[in-house]
């Protein structure tokens, strides 16, 4: 019975992430304008006909920035957790793998990483940057930077898998037969690794969103117009009751729906690791 | 029998008298004590960047030094009026170069150290130290010279300025008097509170400085107040939220988006003095040795360009949108707010992007597929700072970024924390274009002197020019110079009206919009009186009360 919920739960998880990437990939022809257009006689307007979740204090079309921002976040946070997955194994596997000083040296270098305030780093890497960065260019960033600082945890965890690997029974026996160093660790390490790779690029992906809104509440994150959803999360920060504009909600709901979406995945996907 | 019952009656009346007696006095003191004391909390939008009262460029340090300062003569922000200070009385010479003071006796600085004439001089000759740079002194700089100070007793002092200052005595509103001898240097103050405590990045605490001189009608010493808690919290949605919450007592200077909303629900707390003199501009970064590409220094420093921004500008839609009508187009230098001072013969800017375009095109730039372009065929891209967490100046930077696209500039919009923003706008000029606010202080230009002069460090758009480097400053310096040297306020008057018109011409400071002043005060404080001049509500901080907690 667990089973049969858990996969239903699964299901519409899928369908609710394959709804919400196909709606946002179409945004072009969904939205009834651009993200930008200000329609300035119409300033803060509630939910109509002509603006589905009103506008917003500049008179944007908030249906149009929702389904844009979707797209902006919910393509560019799998892109960091990517790019921070490949470097975890880079560096956690490999370490794990050769072991000795080579693991000693990155855990060494990751608990460093792991224990500076990434807050604050961020804050100032973002206000280091060259201020005359096109909006797409400062999203691309804002996704890179996190993408760059976001391996730590992951390398810990392949480095701890792939010690165990290499002490385990089939490497040992691949060893003594003769098989190279390099053959061994693409054939018999890699593939065994996958799983928790995986799993790893799951997990960084909600993380990631949530890091982005964070730092859109911060104002240092995706410029102005573009939409994301920190930008349209920071509508939030004045308001004092759920029922004075609940419209105004839909982002968190979205946000909430999506990242609950992907744990239920994830726990699929932890499944297969174990 | 009838003796007894009348015996007692009389005793209980009498009793009872007593009682009553003894409560109204009991009352009384209560309230007297409840009046003197409670700790009055309100939020400063940035770090102090200075507890030097001289040094003082910024709001946060102005706050301050207002609070903590002792000044000679007080601007009482109400009647607009200049009343007597740590001076009893006060006398400018008529060629208006010398100021003449008789000091209050028995006066004490916060650590006892005996306040005297010598504070004085000490202190002037610190404000008009080149090497101090202070924007306070600037005010005062009205030709070449040194400044002599006379002390001819403990309690008078004369000082001699090179040249005649206008409205002398008013600026003296912004000179807290420093202690020559004591210890603590800046710390030894004269005002009605004293730093107590400063955590960086939280809060600066303020107490009741125990030496100030100053009682009230009843004869009671002022302040009533134990102490001021200052935190320090650039985020004005969290401000509002702990006011709401009643962990603040006041918000000096409140978002139209937030006054709607508490008018709404609480009309009695939201507070609107009309008008004010605040304006919110934008400028070019127009300093040569900026680290900018040359082609960007040609444009910023073209004021056909400026013009023509300033005319892309839709000035009613920044008034109307992003402050929700509680804000004026701006027109120039000085809010039509300030009755005597303003030039009622400029005009309200107009919106035209086909003007805009002409005055362009006048320059050389041409459009490409809905890019503009210069002569040299760059592309006119340029970056708009200002600081995180101003909902007002981000969203205006939002519309102005959506007017100058019409006329095919691109514009990147970028928050920063307030400390990087001013480290760029006043260490290393690394920025093209900044929206930011001018608090006006006083009614008198004199008070913008800082702005004006080229050389001085708050000439923002390029500061601390060895001579003036192009010929409207020259004039804007002369002119400024000129009405400041004068006591005859229709020849001021013509001045400043000129330096006025240079300035709408010429658009160092393209002004925006002039705000209303909206601002907040919970039901528990006594005593509050909002007003359009800065401190807006805490004006007459000695006199405000809260209940003790």
């Amino acid at each position: 019975m667990r089973s049969e919920s858990m996969n239903l739960g699964r299901k519409l998880a899928c369908a609710v992430l394959v709804l919400v990437l196909a709606a946002s990939a179409a945004a072009n022809w969904l939205a009834p304008a651009g993200y930008a257009r200000q329609y300035r006689d119409a300033t803060g307007a509630p939910p109509s006909r002509a603006h589905w979740l009103g506008t917003d204090e500049i008179g944007r079309d908030r249906f149009a920035r929702v389904l844009y921002g979707t797209r902006i976040s919910l393509l560019l946070a799998p892109a960091a957790a990517f790019l921070s997955t490949l470097m975890a194994a880079f560096i956690g596997g490999l370490a794990g793998y050769l072991g000795g000083a080579w693991a000693r040296i990155a855990m060494a270098v990751t608990d460093l990483f792991l224990s500076l305030p990434w807050l604050f780093l961020l804050i100032t890497a973002r206000a280091l940057m060259p201020l005359n960065v096109s909006p797409l260019v400062s999203v691309l960033v804002t996704f890179l930077l996190l993408g760059l600082l976001g391996w730590t945890t992951a390398a810990r965890v392949l480095c701890t898998t792939a010690a165990s690997l290499r002490s385990s029974d089939f490497v040992r026996q691949a060893r003594a037969v003769g098989l190279p160093g390099q053959r061994l660790f693409w054939i018999h390490v890699v593939p065994n690794l996958k799983p928790v790779l995986y799993a790893q690029f799951w997990i960084s992906i909600p993380v990631f969103i949530l890091s982005e809104a964070n730092l859109g509440i911060l104002g240092l994150g995706v410029a102005e117009p573009m939409p994301s959803w920190g930008s349209l999360l920071k509508e939030l920060e004045g308001m004092v009751s759920v029922g004075e504009e609940p419209w105004k909600f839909v982002p968190l709901i979205l946000l909430v729906v999506v990242v609950t979406s992907f744990q239920l995945l994830l726990s699929r996907q932890e499944e297969i690791a174990a | 029998m009838k003796q007894h019952d009348r015996g007692s009656k009389q005793l209980a009346y009498r009793c009872g008298s007593a009682i009553a007696v003894a409560l109204i006095c009991l009352g009384s003191l209560l309230g007297q004590l409840s009046a003197q004391s409670g700790e009055l909390r309100f939020c400063l939008r940035a770090e102090p960047k200075t507890f030097n009262p001289l040094k003082v460029e910024e709001d946060s340090s102005g706050a301050i030094r207002y609070l903590t300062g002792g000044v000679l003569v007080r601007v009482n922000r109400q009647t607009q009026e200049l009343e007597p200070g740590l001076a009893q009385s006060w006398k400018v010479s008529k060629d208006g170069r010398q100021i003449s003071f008789r000091l209050r006796s028995g006066i004490s600085f916060s650590d006892g150290t005996p306040f005297t004439a010598e504070d004085v001089a000490f202190t002037v000759q610190q404000l008009m130290d080149p090497a101090l740079h202070s924007p306070t002194g600037d005010a005062f700089r009205s030709g070449t010279g040194n400044v002599e100070t006379k002390v001819i007793s403990p309690t008078q002092i004369s000082i001699r300025f090179p040249s005649q200052v206008a409205g002398l005595d008013r600026l003296f509103d912004q000179v807290a008097i420093l202690s020559q001898h004591s210890p603590k240097k800046e710390m030894a103050v004269l005002g009605p509170f004293m730093v107590a405590d400063y955590k960086p990045g939280s809060e600066v605490l303020l107490k009741r400085n125990p030496n100030y001189w100053k009682i009230d009608e009843q004869g009671r010493k002022l302040p009533y107040l134990d102490s001021i808690r200052l935190d320090i919290q650039p985020n004005r949605d969290v401000e509002m939220l702990r006011f709401k919450r009643g962990e603040l007592d006041l918000i000096n200077s409140l978002d139209s988006e937030y006054f709607d909303k508490l008018a709404a629900t609480s009309p009695q707390l939201a507070h609107d003095a009309g008008a004010s003199l605040d304006s919110e501009q934008l400028w070019f970064n127009e300093v040569a040795k900026s680290p900018i590409p040359g082609y960007k220094k040609n444009w910023f420093r073209s004021a056909n360009f400026r013009r023509a921004i300033s005319e892309a500008i839709n000035r009613e839609d920044l008034s109307r949108v992003v402050f929700r009508g509680h804000a004026q187009p701006a027109m120039g230098p000085f809010s039509p707010a300030n009755k005597f001072w303003f030039n009622p013969n400029l005009k309200p800017q107009t919106y035209s992007p086909d003007a805009a375009m002409k005055s362009l095109q006048s320059e050389g730039f041409r459009l490409e597929n809905g890019t503009l372009k210069d002569k040299d065929g760059n592309t006119v891209v340029f970056s708009i700072i200002t600081n995180a967490g101003n909902k007002s100046r981000e969203r205006m930077a939002v519309l102005i970024q959506d007017d100058l696209q019409k006329i095919g500039i691109h514009v990147n919009v970028v928050t920063l924390d307030f400390p990087s923003l001013i480290e760029r706008m006043t260490q290393s000029f690394d920025y093209e274009a900044i929206i930011l606010g001018l608090t006006n202080v006083d009614l008198d230009p004199n008070g913008e002197m800082n702005v004006w002069l080229s050389s001085s460090d708050s000439h923002q758009w390029n500061p601390q020019q060895k001579t003036p480097e192009t010929p409207w400053e020259a004039e804007i310096d002369r002119l400024m110079r000129a009405q400041a040297s004068t006591s005859d306020l229709k020849k001021r008057k013509e001045a400043f009206d000129r330096v006025q018109e240079i300035v709408v011409e010429q658009q160092p400071f393209i002004f925006l919009v002039n705000k209303n002043a909206l601002s907040a005060v919970s039901a528990n404080v006594h005593g509050a009186a909002p007003v359009i001049l800065s401190p807006q509500t805490f004006w007459n901080a000695e006199r405000l009360s809260v209940p003790a907690k």
